[in-house]
C-alpha cells in the first residue's frame, strides 16, 4: 500500500488548473497550426492569425487564453493499492480553489442552479473518479467553457439508426451548435453505454491527446470521415464561414443494451484544454 | 469595408455599416452578461432607471477573468449573446445602439435591430487576452456583489469587431457559411 498526502492531489490540481488555462498542450497547439494552414475563407484565415496571436500574448504575458476558464472537470485515476492521507474530494476542491484564486481565473461556478449565487472560488470542481490496478494516481484536469457546453447534446438512437443514425447526430449537434460554441472547435463523441455512460465518454473523449487514433478501426475511420463532414458544413472559424470548423473529432465507445444505441456529443471550442499528471 | 468609429454609435454611423464590416471601436462602451441584464430587467419593471445610459451606447457582453496588478482588466472575450436574448428587444427600444457578443441571435432581436437602427458585432470567441489589449480603464458601475457578471464601464481603443447582423437585415452567419458548404450525402 502506497501512501499519498491529500495535499500533494491539492497541489498537483492547483498548478495543472493554472498551466491549462494560460497554455494549450502540444497537440492543440499542433492541430491548430495545421488547420490555420488548410482554411482557405480569408476572414477565416485572418480569425485563425488572431488566434494564434491570443495564444501568444497568453502564454507570455500570462492572461486566461480564454475568459471563461470553465468550470473544472476532474478525472482521477486512483490505483487499489494507493492510500490517500486526508480527504481526497476536499483535496481535489482546494486545489481548484487554489488555482482559480492564486492564478487571476474567473470564478465562474454558483452554488444552486436555480439560486445563482457564485460559489466565490469555482468550487466544487466536476470529480469522476476510477478504481485502477497499481499504485498510482493520474489526474487529468479538464477546464470546461460553458459556450461550448450549452451546445452540447444526447442522443438516444434506437439500434435501427445504425451508424448513420449516429453520423446524423454528430452532424445535427455541430450545426445547431454553429458560432455559439466558438469553432473551430473540437467534437467529443461518446456511443453506446446508458445515457450517462455515453455522456462521460463524449467528456473523456475531449481529454484525449488530439494525435491519438481510436484503436477500433471502424471508429478511427468515422472520426477522419466525420472531421470531413463536420468542415463541409461550412460553419468556419468564428461561425464566419470557412473549411475549417472542427479540428478534431475523438470518439469513445462501449458495449450497450440490445435495444438502445446512445450517442453523446460534447463539443468543446478551440480552447480544449487538458492537463494530465501522475503521481 | 474597414471602419474607425467612436462610441457611442451614431445613428448615421450604425445606418452605414453593412454584415461583413470589420470595425475598430475606441471609447466608452458597458459590460453586462446574463445576471445583469435579469437585474436591469426587473429594475425596468418596476419603473426604475438602469445604471447607465443607454441612449446609442453599446453593450459588451463579457464577464472578465480577474485583473493582475497593473492592469485594468484580466482575460476579456465575448460570451454568446443568445442568452441575452430574452431582454435585449426591449433595452433596443430605450436607445442601446449596438452590441458586441458572439453566436446566432433570436429573429426578435434581429428584427428589434433592424426596426431601431442599431448593430450587433462579433468579436472573436476565446480570444480573450487579445481582446484585453483594446481594454485601456475598467470600472465597475452596478450591481458588484455580482462579481464577473456586475456592469462594467470600459474604455476600449481600435477593439477590433465585425458586423454580423446590420440594421438593413443582413445576417453575416446566415450568408457566409452558405459559401463554404459542402453538400452531405
Amino acid at each position: 500500500m502506497r501512501e499519498i498526502k491529500a495535499s500533494e492531489i491539492a497541489g498537483a490540481v492547483r498548478d495543472m488548473c493554472i498551466q491549462a488555462n494560460y497554455t494549450l498542450s502540444a497537440d492543440m497547439k499542433k492541430k491548430f497550426e495545421e488547420s490555420a494552414e488548410k482554411e482557405t475563407s480569408p476572414l477565416g484565415k485572418q480569425i485563425f492569425g488572431q488566434l494564434q496571436e491570443n495564444l501568444k500574448i497568453a502564454e507570455e504575458e500570462q492572461i486566461p487564453i480564454c475568459q471563461d476558464t470553465g468550470m473544472a472537470v476532474v478525472f482521477l485515476k486512483v490505483g487499489q493499492d494507493v492510500h490517500v492521507e486526508g480527504n481526497l474530494t476536499e483535496a481535489v476542491n482546494e486545489g481548484v480553489r487554489r488555482g482559480y484564486e492564486e492564478g487571476y481565473l474567473r470564478k465562474s461556478v454558483v452554488r444552486d442552479p436555480i439560486d445563482r449565487v457564485n460559489t466565490g472560488d469555482n468550487t466544487p470542481a466536476v470529480i469522476h473518479f476510477e478504481i485502477v490496478p497499481g499504485d498510482q494516481v493520474e489526474i487529468t484536469v479538464a477546464p470546461k467553457g460553458f459556450g461550448s457546453e450549452n451546445m452540447s447534446r444526447v442522443f438516444m438512437l434506437k439500434p435501427a439508426d445504425g451508424i448513420e443514425g449516429v453520423k446524423n447526430a454528430i452532424l445535427t449537434a455541430v450545426r445547431d451548435a454553429g458560432p455559439n460554441a466558438c469553432p473551430p472547435m473540437v467534437v467529443g463523441v461518446g456511443i453506446g453505454g446508458t445515457f450517462e455512460k455515453c455522456a462521460l465518454m463524449a467528456k473523456h473523449a475531449l481529454t484525449r491527446d488530439l494525435d491519438e487514433e481510436s484503436p477500433i478501426p471502424y471508429v478511427r475511420d468515422l472520426e477522419k470521415e466525420m472531421l470531413e463532414k463536420i468542415n463541409g458544413l461550412g460553419i468556419g472559424p468564428g461561425g464566419l464561414g470557412g473549411v475549417i470548423t472542427a479540428m478534431a473529432v475523438n470518439i469513445e465507445t462501449y458495449p450497450t443494451h440490445i435495444a438502445g444505441l446512445p450517442v453523446a456529443v460534447n463539443i468543446c471550442c478551440h480552447v480544449n484544454r487538458h492537463v494530465h499528471r501522475i503521481i | 469595408m474597414e471602419y474607425h468609429i467612436q462610441t457611442p454609435i451614431s445613428k448615421e454611423d450604425a445606418a452605414m455599416l453593412q454584415a461583413g464590416d470589420y470595425v475598430y471601436l475606441t471609447g466608452t462602451i458597458y459590460t453586462a452578461r446574463d445576471a445583469a441584464h435579469k437585474r436591469m430587467d426587473e429594475a425596468l419593471n418596476r419603473g426604475e432607471d438602469l445604471p447607465m445610459d443607454l441612449n446609442r451606447n453599446i453593450i459588451y457582453y463579457m464577464g472578465p477573468s480577474p485583473a493582475r496588478e497593473g492592469r485594468p482588466i484580466g482575460s476579456a472575450g465575448p460570451t454568446t449573446a443568445s442568452r441575452m436574448d430574452k431582454y435585449t428587444p426591449r433595452l433596443l427600444d430605450l436607445g442601446l445602439g449596438a452590441m458586441i457578443g458572439k453566436g446566432k441571435r433570436s429573429q426578435a432581436v434581429l428584427d428589434s435591430i433592424v426596426k431601431n437602427g442599431a448593430v450587433y458585432f462579433a468579436a472573436v470567441g476565446g480570444a480573450g487576452a487579445l481582446l484585453s489589449k483594446c481594454i485601456r480603464e475598467s470600472s465597475v458601475i452596478a450591481y458588484s456583489d455580482l462579481g464577473t457578471e456586475a456592469i462594467r464601464k470600459l474604455e476600449i481603443k481600435d477593439f477590433p469587431v465585425i458586423v454580423v447582423a446590420d440594421s438593413r437585415g443582413n445576417n453575416l452567419y446566415e450568408t457566409e457559411l452558405l459559401k463554404y458548404r459542402r453538400e452531405q450525402d
